[in-house]
């Protein structure tokens, strides 16, 4: 486990070099001049010359690849060509939302996903099962932006249970500390503001949790079936075992490991979608901050972003990787 | 010449064989009610985008800011946009566009990722590794963050947004052609073709890619509908099809500031999109099963 360990960690060295190659051209690869791109029309001669300095573009790539390189060791991510910012001290806020709302999602996913496939598995070809499984097949398909939008419709224009939009009552703002929200208006006593802040995740929390959480359900299902069918789950039933702990203790700990691989993949999944879903809510995240980067061509934030965003996804596969063993001890890596 | 002549039949009989696999095939998916109603969709869909300029009862693009925003009525099915534009007209020339979308950036990774599976797992060596670290670094980037990185930089447009998304799905079909390859690489018949003196680019178009048609064409439809969705994200955010086209990404994005007037204008491009995605992922499941017993879970 050790040693496997260490080699899925060198392993990760060149694909963290690849990642950081492909950020560092994707400037380069801009069609026709970047500083002339960047800063429009009807820029001046002289004030290209100097973003071309700034950006670099004036030497030869290798020698500004290393550049870069050294730059990112030293956490270095650049500067904000709108901000004038180091990426680094202005992406935590964004990040901090981002994580705090696919943490929600990926909550919602898993308890309700895993619940339903096994209520699915044990009442096979009941209305419920088939209810469920039309519902995860359709959530498969549903492009999230729309749902998003949906939700806005239901839930804020024509119920007004919802805020529509944003991360907290602007008029009542929390005061920040950790910039996760929920945690910074717990820590202050403010019952007030957790409340606000768990009402305006509610709606994008659900929206980037539904294909993740059909997806959950539907290979959730399937495993339990297999597992209900199984011996020494026959066994604990003819032992007259409550159905509850037949299921969570014994089923469960046997389906999980198909559930923790989507979990890994479907968080890819959850970062990328968190842009769209970010949009739609106005939600202040990485993901909009990327997207914002865009609109103003503000490139060297889009490459730290994409960076930044791509390193965590890497993470959190090796992190699923390596649970496996612990969960299942039948795996071993040689 | 005579000699020749018996060399003929075991390719009749190989191309017999194939067509038999392939009708045993269609019977399997032909039992699963789900593909049907998903393979019916996509028919509408393609019929719809086909004929298109026949069957519309407006063009995409005649305003009539008299009937703006106007709820679904007998003259307006679908009701009528905030330039006072048939939604429904927009949304059958949108499949067009959508298809199109689907279908060429699915072909476009296919080829791509065919070519270079192929030459990672048939050659092996340094070409495997530089093939497959290439992969693995592009899956190391959130796809939809990967395309909207790739249309950053190419320029906000609908062939842009095709390019990025082809892109994205290249390593898909890399890796799975490339692992098809291996196992293939081990049977008999590809040693008794190499013993024969078979060249390289025969064995490999000849007889690795037909025997590696199956999970292509099940990946295909599904990545058909990945797609789709991708490319209506891009167009909501801004990044694919510019104005006025009726793409329907675009559509959902311009219905944003009508939520409380015009729901309608969110409802049905919204549907059109889901209902495309969900015929695609219903064939490509029951393709699946058809055509690939093993990859069944």
């Amino acid at each position: 486990m050790f040693s496997y360990t260490i080699r899925r960690l060198l392993m990760l060295i060149p694909v963290l070099f690849g990642m950081t190659f492909i950020v560092f051209f994707m400037i380069r690869a801009i069609p026709g001049d970047p500083a002339q791109v960047i800063l429009g029309q009807l820029a001046t001669e002289e004030a290209i010359n100097n973003l071309r300095a700034e950006l670099g573009l004036d030497q030869p790539w290798f020698t500004q690849y290393f550049e870069y390189l050294k730059q990112l060791l030293t956490l270095d991510l650049g500067e904000s060509l709108r901000t004038r910012t180091a990426v680094s001290e202005e992406i935590w806020p964004y990040m901090a939302a981002t994580f705090e709302l696919s943490f929600v999602a990926l909550l919602i996913a898993v308890v309700v996903g895993v619940n339903a496939g096994i209520i699915s598995a044990w009442f096979q070809k009941s209305w419920f099962d088939y209810t469920a499984m039309v519902v995860a097949l359709v959530g498969v398909s549903m492009p999230i932006f729309w749902l998003g939008l949906m939700e806005q419709w239901i839930f804020s224009v024509q119920l007004d249970w919802l805020p529509p939009s944003k991360r907290e009552n602007v008029k009542n703002p929390v005061e920040t500390i950790t910039h996760f929200y929920l945690i910074d208006s717990l820590i202050q006593g403010r019952m007030d503001q957790f409340v606000d802040v768990v009402k305006h995740l509610i709606m994008p929390g659900i929206a980037l949790a539904t294909i993740p959480m059909a997806i959950i359900a539907r290979i959730t299902r399937s495993s339990m079936l297999e597992v209900l069918r199984s011996d020494y789950i026959r066994t604990a039933r003819a032992k007259g075992q409550k159905m509850f702990w037949v299921v969570y203790k014994h089923s469960l700990k046997n389906a999980v490991i198909p559930v923790l691989t989507v979990i890994g993949l479907q968080t890819g999944l959850l970062l990328g979608g968190a842009i769209l879903t970010e949009t739609i809510f106005s939600w202040p995240g990485i993901g909009r901050y990327i997207y914002n980067a865009i609109e103003y061509r503000d490139y060297p934030v889009i490459q730290s972003g994409i960076l930044i965003v791509a390193t965590i996804f890497v993470l959190i596969n090796l992190i699923v990787d390596l649970l496996y063993a612990f969960i299942d001890p039948r795996i071993k890596y040689n | 010449m005579a000699e020749l002549a018996p060399n003929k039949a075991p390719e009749t009989a190989i191309r017999g064989a194939r067509f038999l696999l392939w009708l045993e095939a269609w019977k399997s998916f032909k039992k699963n009610k789900l593909a049907v109603v998903g393979l019916i969709i996509v028919l509408i869909f393609v019929f719809l985008a086909v004929f298109a300029p026949v069957i519309t009862p407006e063009g995409i693009n005649e305003q009539k800011l008299a009937e703006r925003l106007q709820p679904p009525s007998s003259e307006h099915w679908l009701g009528t946009d905030d330039f006072g534009r048939d939604i429904l007209s927009r949304i059958i020339h949108g499949a067009r566009i959508s298809l199109w979308v689907g279908f060429v950036s699915v072909i476009g990774s296919i080829v791509v990722g065919c070519f270079l599976g192929i030459l990672a797992g048939y050659y092996g060596r340094w070409v495997d590794t530089l093939i497959s670290r290439f992969f693995d670094i592009m899956l190391a980037f959130p796809s939809m963050l990967l395309a909207i990185a790739i249309v950053a930089v190419l320029g906000p447009s609908l062939r842009n947004a095709l390019i990025a998304i082809a892109i994205i799905n290249v390593p898909n079909f890399g890796r799975l052609i490339r692992s098809k390859v291996l196992s293939i690489k081990q049977e008999e018949y590809i040693t008794a073709a190499k013993a024969i003196g078979m060249r390289d680019r025969r064995i490999l178009f000849h007889h690795i890619l037909p025997n590696s048609m199956a999970p292509i064409i099940v990946q295909g439809t599904l990545a058909i509908a990945t797609a789709i969705i991708e490319a209506a994200a891009l167009g909501f955010l801004g990044l694919g099809a510019e104005p006025p086209t009726p793409e329907w990404g675009k559509m959902l994005a311009d219905s944003k500031d009508y939520l409380v007037q015009a729901p309608w204008t969110m409802f049905f491009p919204g549907i059109a999109i889901m209902l495309t995605v969900l015929g695609f992922n219903l064939m490509g499941d029951g393709l699946r099963d058809a055509l690939d017993p093993r990859m069944k879970n």
